[in-house]
């Protein structure tokens, strides 16, 4: 398994994955593992002791990965590592950073190439809409660039 | 002309954005070439950027926010048609134009040469929020409330590569207006929007949600009365946030915002949008009045001076031209000053095919923007054009100057200004072909008097269930279906997209494509015959039911 950082946090390993059913029983484990239809609310209960979550991209079209990392970020306050695994590409590297995901595992065939990953992140020195990550406005209208 | 009247002024950041774009295209068409991008995986991204596989060719839809272009854009399209495809463009009915006959490996040279007039194709397809449409008299309508153009650029920028959105179980088309006479379809949106001032100046919004066409025609349904401007992006998030999540993704055509409504029902989705609006950090999301006053500021506003005399002037050519006469009644609408006017010119011409346009009536609609309209074309959704600032002394020298390039047709909203999809000529999905019947009803009814004497009636047509052409909404709809090879048309009656919004009902059995003509002229002299005074179609059709007309257009069959 091949980890790609989108941003500045570093991977964490974790041996022990667990679906969200599972959690409660496992007062150890600090990883678990969302499906794409999961609710990321589920989770509520257990933010405290959890250092990552993993977001299950079936295949890459399924977009709900997008709102759940958004609703962990922006409504749970979660604030431990979140990552994309499956069936993804790196076409949507900026959009996973900029809706609160940390790593991807790197697919296992062409689009796994962290080369292209890296450039993705780079594609666009601006965007249109304000995202989970710190932001600046350019000029007084919609704009925005990272802050540094 | 620096600043182009009627759309958004770009500047080196948006131009420097669609470089980006075109280069990260460029890299996906490499990688689908060298293998490591499969077709399955470069279609969704190509779709992104406005790029079909046609039956014949790939089909580039370029996009014209809100409709409105400006005299450089319209020549540039002009001259991509020229070198690209076969002379001619076809306007589609969400406002974009399309060019049907490209080569992929021209794609990358093509959206270059867009991006020199600031043009490109960016969400013109695929499972994200589509192209925004506007009401075509935006700015210049006399009945207008808020002009919407501004709030639509604002959720074209706010829509563009949306880091969430870009994967939706479906595509997402919105349309905004802020009249009260819907001239943009807003009840058959995924989201409509309607405009209207609000009490401290600012707009407010209301809000329509689930309405579309398609296999499942729904009429959207009222989400909210009054949303300030200020929380119309956190509105628009939260709906489409509810809809990322729960809407199916098991079939394609269940995927629709409209299923999720109708299956969980309005309220509650209302209740799941407050429930996420009550989570979201709204200062994060909010839409600041210096937002709105610095996006405004990039629009250049019309000069509208015109002489006392105008609308003298154009009464008296009225009176000594009926030809004329004919062609301001069903082509033109009040504009906001009392000199000017505000003129469609017909892309519907009798026996032609509907929103067809070739390169040299493209160029010519360019000279005559910059000469009669300060350089500004709108493209409605009923597939034809307008010059929304034309001063009433000189419509006469306009419609001359139309006449000379065959676009002079006086049947806007008439029978002849009928809305089709490209149908079995071009599209994959197609059951039948949608242009040689259109091309028939066209020449059927071309008298131009014929058509003003049978006043306002539109004809709808879609080659197959997907309902490109609206049909649902025709005042006639024809729906093109195959038995067993042969190609038959059915027929709805009673459809409307402006203010009621009403899907047809179907008349009976399908007619074999040769009888189908004959069956409309059959419902139409039906109308003729038991109309009283004053009544339109849809008066009739209202007052008497729909059997007489089934019977009339079945009376041979």
């Amino acid at each position: 398994m091949k980890l790609f950082e989108l941003g500045e946090r570093t991977a964490q390993v974790h041996n022990v994955l667990v679906t969200v059913a599972e959690l409660a029983d496992r007062d150890d484990v600090r990883a678990v593992l969302l499906e794409s239809a999961d609710d990321p609310a589920l989770l509520r209960p257990y933010l405290n002791r959890l250092d990552l979550v993993v977001l299950r991209f079936p295949i890459f079209r399924d977009g709900r990965g997008f709102t759940q990392a958004r609703e962990l970020r922006e409504y749970l306050r979660f604030s431990g590592e979140i990552r994309a695994e499956g069936h993804i590409l790196p076409d949507q590297a900026a959009f996973l950073r900029r809706c609160g995901v940390d790593s991807v595992v790197l697919p296992k065939n062409g689009n796994g190439d962290p080369g292209l990953w890296e450039k993705q992140l780079r594609q666009f020195p601006m965007a249109y809409q304000r995202s989970v990550l710190p932001e600046r406005g350019i000029g007084p209208g919609l704009r925005v660039e990272e802050a540094p | 002309m620096s600043v182009p009247v009627g759309h958004y002024q770009y500047d080196r950041i948006d131009r420097d954005f669609l470089q980006a774009r075109i280069a990260e295209f460029e890299g996906q068409v490499k990688r689908r070439l060298d293998g490591t991008l499969s077709e399955d995986e470069f279609k969704p991204l190509r779709l992104m950027n406005g790029l079909y596989l046609q039956l014949h060719a790939y089909m580039l839809r370029v996009a014209i926010p809100y409709g409105i272009l400006d005299s450089r854009q319209l020549r540039k399209l002009g001259q991509i048609a020229r070198r690209y495809d076969r002379d001619y463009g076809h306007f589609t009915t969400r406002q974009n134009i399309q060019f049907n006959w490209i080569r992929l490996e021209d794609t990358p040279d093509i959206l270059r040469e867009l991006a020199e007039v600031d043009m490109h194709a960016i969400q013109t397809s695929g499972n994200c929020i589509r192209n925004v449409t506007a009401d075509e008299y935006a700015g210049a309508a006399a009945d207008e409330l808020v002009d919407p153009r501004v709030h639509a650029e604002i959720l074209r920028q706010w829509s563009t590569l949306h880091p969430e959105f870009t994967f939706l179980p479906r595509k997402f088309k919105i349309a905004i207006s802020g009249s009260p006479n819907d001239r943009v379809a807003a009840r058959f949106h995924d989201i409509g929007i309607l405009a209207r001032p609000g009490e401290d100046g600012a707009p407010v919004f209301r809000i329509f949600v689930g309405g579309g066409l398609g296999r499942t025609p729904v009429i959207g349904e009222e989400l909210f009365d009054s949303v300030r401007e200020e929380h119309l992006l956190a509105t628009l998030e939260a709906i489409l946030r509810v809809y990322n999540a729960h809407g199916r993704r098991d079939n394609i055509y269940k995927a629709r915002i409209k299923i999720l409504v109708q299956a969980i029902g309005v309220e509650a989705y209302r209740e799941a949008v407050e429930a996420e609006l009550g989570q979201m950090d709204l200062e994060q999301y909010r839409l600041t009045p210096e937002a709105v006053e610095a996006i405004r500021a990039r629009f250049a506003v019309p000069l509208l001076e015109a002489p006392d005399d105008a609308d003298a002037v154009l009464t008296q050519q009225r009176r000594d031209d009926p030809l004329f006469d004919r062609w301001v009644r069903s082509n033109t609408h009040v504009h906001r000053d009392p000199g000017h006017i505000i003129a469609t010119i017909s892309l519907k011409p009798a026996g032609g095919i509907p929103g067809d346009a070739t390169s040299a009536q493209i160029e010519r609609l360019a000279d005559l923007a910059d000469a009669y309209s300060f350089g500004e074309i709108r493209i409605t959704h009923l597939q034809n054009v307008v010059l929304g600032h034309v001063r009433k002394d000189r419509l006469r020298d306009l419609w001359l100057g139309l006449s000379e390039v065959g676009l002079a047709e006086a049947n806007i909203g008439l029978i002849g200004d009928i809305v089709a999809c490209p149908g079995l000529d071009y599209c994959a999905l197609a059951n039948a072909r949608s242009i040689p019947i259109a091309q028939k009803l066209g020449a059927r009814f071309a008298d131009t008097a014929l058509q003003a004497e049978i006043g306002a009636l539109r004809i709808n047509i879609s080659g197959c269930i997907n309902a490109c052409g609206h049909h649902h909404a025709g005042h006639i709809g024809l729906l093109g279906v195959d038995k067993r090879g042969e190609e038959f048309f059915q027929l709805t009656v009673g459809g409307r997209a402006e203010n009621g919004a009403a899907i047809g009902t179907i008349l009976g059995a399908a007619l074999p494509e040769d009888e189908t003509v004959d069956a409309i002229a059959r419902v139409v002299d039906c109308y003729l015959g038991r109309r009283e005074s004053g009544e339109t179609f849809l008066d009739t059709l209202t007052r008497l039911g729909h059997e007489p007309f089934r019977e009339a257009a079945y009376e041979a069959v």
